[in-house]
């Protein structure tokens, strides 16, 4: 039997965290299917055909999925689940709020954040903010399941050619309705995909001073994180969080700045695959998973590590 | 209106775990056991809501060993009014967690359950949004502010791109993420009066709840450690090593 993988889309691009769930798909040994739900989300569908490895796209178009709202797309999920071995989404926070209630409906167990694939029924997923891996084997029939996009590989976007069937949608149940969102609008790329993350902890002392941080990210086109301190501190948004409960990244290059390395931020970074610390106190704990630590003051190291990066650039 | 609030029994969030020598499970002897801080939140939420006038009663609901009542104990130290334990030896999974929580819900007839986003032993994310599934609820999850306004509540997410705000037909099951209060702390006259509010006990079996776990843990282990690096003297020294020997910039 085949996997189903929800596709999760914002302003008809498809997110990237869905191509590693196809890709954590493909582990489990059968073939791909690719649910589209949304309001006039085309572009979303062809790109999910272009998919390598994807067998087939349903699309299904409602006025109700205009917005992911779980009590709207769960039904749907639920409906096309029976022709299915599992069914995976990315563990972003959209995923998150629908499939546990997909798997209540079906009345089977969730696998949450899964970091492996062990064979169909057995897969691998941290818990303890990652200080403790899982391995776990489900005896449902049907496996639902939500996966850690920096734990695979990103399917290629091209080179599929997936035939796409169109699906009825589900009748509009109206328990909740969209009101706003407050999205932070960014140049920079994604936090859970970019390649170096430059992330500012309580150290950076206030927001004016996050500028330090973004100087550095332009020059090395980084995204800009944070720890929890430093986000409930109101320097910066919600969604810049690194950590057990925030985002999870692991980059190439992870630049730690006034960040002391509790183990909930550590749970969120600490598969980079190099760390950079700058810490004035040589005791924090994220010199203890760092590459490369200086030992200094940000507001004297990060205008030098500025003009380094300046001259590496000239 | 009436509010379930749920409290789950954790290791403390300070205390790094390990797992046990055999690979069976996590070392939980002797460990500082707390409330999960996410259903802190959820407690103080409700308790807020109380002190607002917007709810009339604030029932606390545990699930697990004995020594859960320390947990409700607590809650009903910040300002519930009640506690309710369902006491059980056998490991609760999410979604056996869900039903028992149904099975309150529909003794009680509460128009909000509120609970942490997650608990921080399993991480699982799950039970808050099983609830409003099994109840054909509706459901907002990882709350930043909470509005109660006649039959709806509005609900402001915290979502990977930013902020979302849902509004919610009552009843609703809320899920509190980090920002959506800070907990108070609770003062030694509270305590005491805690000690005197009512706390049932009921058993699974009793609520016709099936509470055989759905998945299997095979083994645990400690993930791949990081080695410690090395110290770099300046910005200039830092540059060279990832130009030249990670190879990352």
């Amino acid at each position: 039997m085949s996997a189903l993988v929800v596709a999760e889309h914002l302003d008809n691009k498809l997110n990237p965290a869905t191509l590693a769930a196809i890709t954590a798909a493909q582990a489990l040994g059968g073939g791909v299917d690719v649910l589209v739900a949304g309001l006039d989300c085309g572009a979303v569908t062809e790109a999910a055909a272009a998919v390598e490895g994807v067998n087939k796209v349903l699309q299904a178009e409602s006025d109700a999925y205009a917005q992911p709202l779980a009590e709207e797309i769960a039904p749907l999920i639920v409906q096309l689940a029976p022709d299915y071995a599992h069914v995976l989404a990315a563990a972003t926070t959209t995923g998150k709020n629908i499939m546990p209630r997909v798997a209540a409906l079906l009345d089977v167990a969730q696998i949450s954040d899964i970091i492996g694939v062990d064979s169909a029924d057995t897969f691998i997923r941290p818990i303890y903010a990652g200080n403790v891996i899982a391995t776990v084997t489900s005896s449902d029939p049907i496996k639902v399941i939500t996966v850690r996009s920096t734990a695979f590989a990103a399917a290629p976007v091209t080179g599929g050619a997936a035939q796409v069937e169109t699906v009825d949608a589900t009748e509009s149940v109206g328990l909740s309705s969209f009101v706003r969102a407050e999205f932070t609008e960014s140049d920079r790329p994604e936090l859970t995909s970019a390649e170096i993350v430059v992330s500012g902890g309580r150290g950076m002392g206030n927001a004016e001073n996050f500028q330090l941080l973004e100087d550095i990210a332009d020059k090395l086109g980084a995204a800009i994180g944070a720890s929890r301190a430093a986000v409930d501190a109101g320097f910066v948004p919600n969604d810049y969080q690194v950590g057990q409960t925030g985002k999870v990244v692991a980059p190439k290059l992870y630049i730690a700045v006034g960040i002391s390395g509790a183990i909930q931020h550590l749970a969120g970074m600490k598969d980079s695959q190099i760390i950079v610390a700058v810490n004035k106190d040589e005791e924090a704990p994220i010199f203890q998973v760092a590459d490369y630590g200086i030992v200094g003051d940000l507001f004297e190291v990060l205008p030098q590590l500025s003009a380094e990066l300046d001259k590496l650039n000239s | 209106m009436k509010i379930l609030v749920c409290v789950k029994r954790v290791v403390d969030y300070n205390v790094k775990v390990r797992p046990k020598a055999d690979g069976s499970g996590v070392e939980t002897a002797n460990v500082k056991m707390s409330m999960n801080p996410f259903d802190e939140i959820a407690v103080e939420e409700s308790v807020r809501l109380k002190e607002a006038g917007t709810a009339a009663e604030v029932i606390a609901l545990s699930m697990g060993v004995a020594q859960c009542q320390e947990t409700l104990r607590t809650a009903l130290a910040m300002g519930a009014d009640r506690g309710i334990l369902i006491e059980s030896d056998a490991e609760l999974q999410p979604l056996a967690a869900a039903k028992l929580i149904k099975a309150v819900v529909e003794k009680e007839q509460p128009q909000l359950v509120v609970l942490g986003k997650q608990a921080i032993d399993d991480d699982a994310n799950q039970t808050g949004q099983m609830v409003a599934a099994l109840l054909g609820w509706s459901q907002g999850t990882f709350a930043s502010k909470v509005t109660v306004s006649g039959g709806a509540v509005e609900v402001a997410r915290e979502v990977d791109a930013g902020t979302e705000v849902l509004s919610l037909k009552l009843p609703a099951v809320i899920t509190t993420d980090l920002r959506l209060n800070d907990p108070r702390y609770v003062k030694l006259p509270n305590i005491m009066k805690a000690k005197k509010k009512p706390l049932e006990k009921l058993a699974p079996d009793a609520l016709g709840v099936d509470i055989t776990p759905r998945l299997t843990v095979d083994k645990v282990a400690e993930p791949a450690q990081r080695e410690a690096g090395i110290r770099v003297a300046d910005a200039a020294e830092l540059v060279d090593k990832l130009k030249n020997e990670a190879q990352v910039i």
